[in-house]
């Protein structure tokens, strides 16, 4: 499975994070995406008229969607990633995939403007990264009054790798992540997660020290 | 602050083989400009006014100043010896003072806990002693014998080794660091980073690299140094105050900070004040 990647891309990031949570194993060719802007080459506009990564490439199947990607690999190698059977689910499984694609425009837009100078009203983009990340911390808010710790179950879906990337790196894009306590908490149970791997901006946790034994009191 | 000792010197302001007539408008030291190629396909650097500013295409990119220039652009003789790869990295910017993104690309201690994996390692965080000079003669900052376990300190590298640096300060915003070249002993690979200082706290980062590396594709090489600059970029971002503070009131260096101190003084020694903090608040 052949995966056309840029280190810095957040949703190439995507990829290999539910790849590196399921076991799979993929083939990285790396794109010269900044400063060599080959995703707009010949060869890659021939994979994706689009002009955009990731692609993934596997026999006769070309997908370029990173969302699409995402399910691809969960189908294959942990259907539990996927929405369950109950209708809520499934359906917020489906909301967060397609939130995703807002965050991408906005906070997405936001971060390339700020650190890779790619044209954009900042303005607009920050202000609606802004709205998009008020609205997932509400949505996280009732997912923990209902007792669940992800955006569409107790478990982590495909939903929750979709939104993390662009979120976590929010601040790349000078927009802050301070005003949300349920998204830094998200944020913490995923990069928690076995397997999880870090990408640049998006540091692991640091290992937490052993607790201490505290001795019963006896008063 | 004070823009008039820094206004005579060079700074990066685009990378050379991207030059096209259009023009890049960009800014320098809060200046407008426009970097453009001319009629001719010579580099053309426009301020603010209109005037036509000095141009010097060097180690892949167009340098520009806004004041005359003294001396010519600092000196890389590596650049022009046979068998180097390099690199132009591309652009990333940075809220952050010119003088802050130079002061940690000379910082070692941070690698293991920043570049984890990379360029460091807990355990292995001790910073061995090593020596650091102004030196007169040619009016740079150099730190030398500065000795570092790294887990993968090259693309070019397998496995760990214990890499030895060398760390040179050019000009008040440019820096050139020289490192063991795993593929060839007797060599140093040549990693610069030039700074260009659009205001006081934002700049434009052009790192660049002069490599002996047969193997690695180009994008593999641009991947590993975009890799580790934008592991730094997040905390350049959130350092406090925002200038580099050349008041040696609010800080305790520890010996590791060697480096970063003899660039303050440098710094401060010159008047090189622009995005600098003078007085501590």
């Amino acid at each position: 499975m052949k995966l056309y990647d840029y280190i810095l891309s957040p949703s190439c990031y995507k990829v290999r994070l539910m790849a590196a949570l399921t076991g799979v194993k993929l083939d990285l060719r790396p794109v010269d995406f900044h400063p060599g802007l080959e995703h707009r080459s010949p060869e890659l506009l021939a994979l994706n008229p689009a002009g955009s990564i990731p692609i993934l490439e596997e026999g006769d199947l070309i997908l370029t969607e990173s969302s699409a990607i995402l399910v691809y690999l969960a189908a294959q190698a942990a259907p539990e990633w996927l929405a369950g059977t109950k209708p809520e689910e499934a359906a917020r499984v489906q909301q967060w995939l397609s939130f995703s694609g807002r965050l991408t425009a906005n906070l997405g837009g936001a971060r390339l403007h700020e650190m890779l100078l790619r044209p954009g009203d900042i303005g607009a983009l920050q202000a609606q990264g802004i709205a998009a990340l008020r609205e997932l911390e509400a949505g996280l808010v009732e997912q923990n009054l209902r007792g669940e710790r992800f955006l569409a179950a107790d478990r982590p879906t495909v939903a929750d790798i979709a939104c993390f990337p662009y979120v976590a790196l929010a601040p790349d894009g000078g927009v802050s992540l301070d005003p949300y306590p349920a998204i830094r908490l998200w944020s913490r149970a995923l990069r928690s997660l076995d397997g999880f791997i870090e990408m640049p901006g998006i540091h692991r946790l640091h290992e937490l020290k052993a607790e201490p034994t505290v001795e019963e009191s006896k008063a | 602050m004070s823009v008039q000792a820094m206004i005579d010197e060079w700074y990066p302001v685009g990378i050379a083989a991207q030059l096209d007539a259009a023009g890049r408008n960009t800014m320098l030291m809060g200046e407008p400009i426009v970097v453009a190629k001319d009629a001719n396909g010579q580099a053309k650097v426009t301020g603010g006014n209109g005037r036509l500013l000095p141009v010097k295409m060097r180690y892949g990119h167009v340098w520009t100043s806004l004041g005359e220039p003294k001396k010519d652009l600092f000196p890389i003789p590596e650049a022009d010896q046979p068998g180097r790869r390099f690199v132009d990295v591309g652009v990333v910017r940075v809220r952050c003072s010119p003088l802050r993104a130079v002061e940690n690309f000379l910082d070692v201690a941070h690698f293991p806990f920043v570049h984890t994996d990379i360029l460091g390692a807990e355990p292995h965080t001790e910073v061995q002693n090593y020596k650091v000079e102004i030196r007169e003669d040619v009016d740079e900052v150099w730190a030398t014998q500065v000795k570092f376990y790294q887990p993968q300190a090259a693309k070019s590298a397998s496995g760990g080794i214990t890499t030895e640096y060398m760390y040179r300060v050019a000009a008040p915003t440019c820096t050139v660091l020289y490192k063991t070249c795993p593929p060839r002993p007797s060599e140093w690979d040549v990693i610069t980073l030039f700074v260009q200082p659009l205001t006081e706290e934002l700049c434009d980062v052009w790192p660049w690299m002069a490599l002996f590396d047969d193997e690695t594709s180009m994008t593999d090489l641009i991947h590993f140094q975009q890799t580790i600059f934008l592991q730094d970029r997040s905390i350049l971002e959130n350092q406090i105050p925002r200038l580099l503070p050349l008041d040696p009131g609010m800080e305790i260096p520890t010996r590791a900070d060697l480096t970063s101190i003899a660039y303050r003084r440098w710094l401060k020694r010159h008047n090189y004040t622009y995005g600098a903090q003078l007085v501590a608040q």
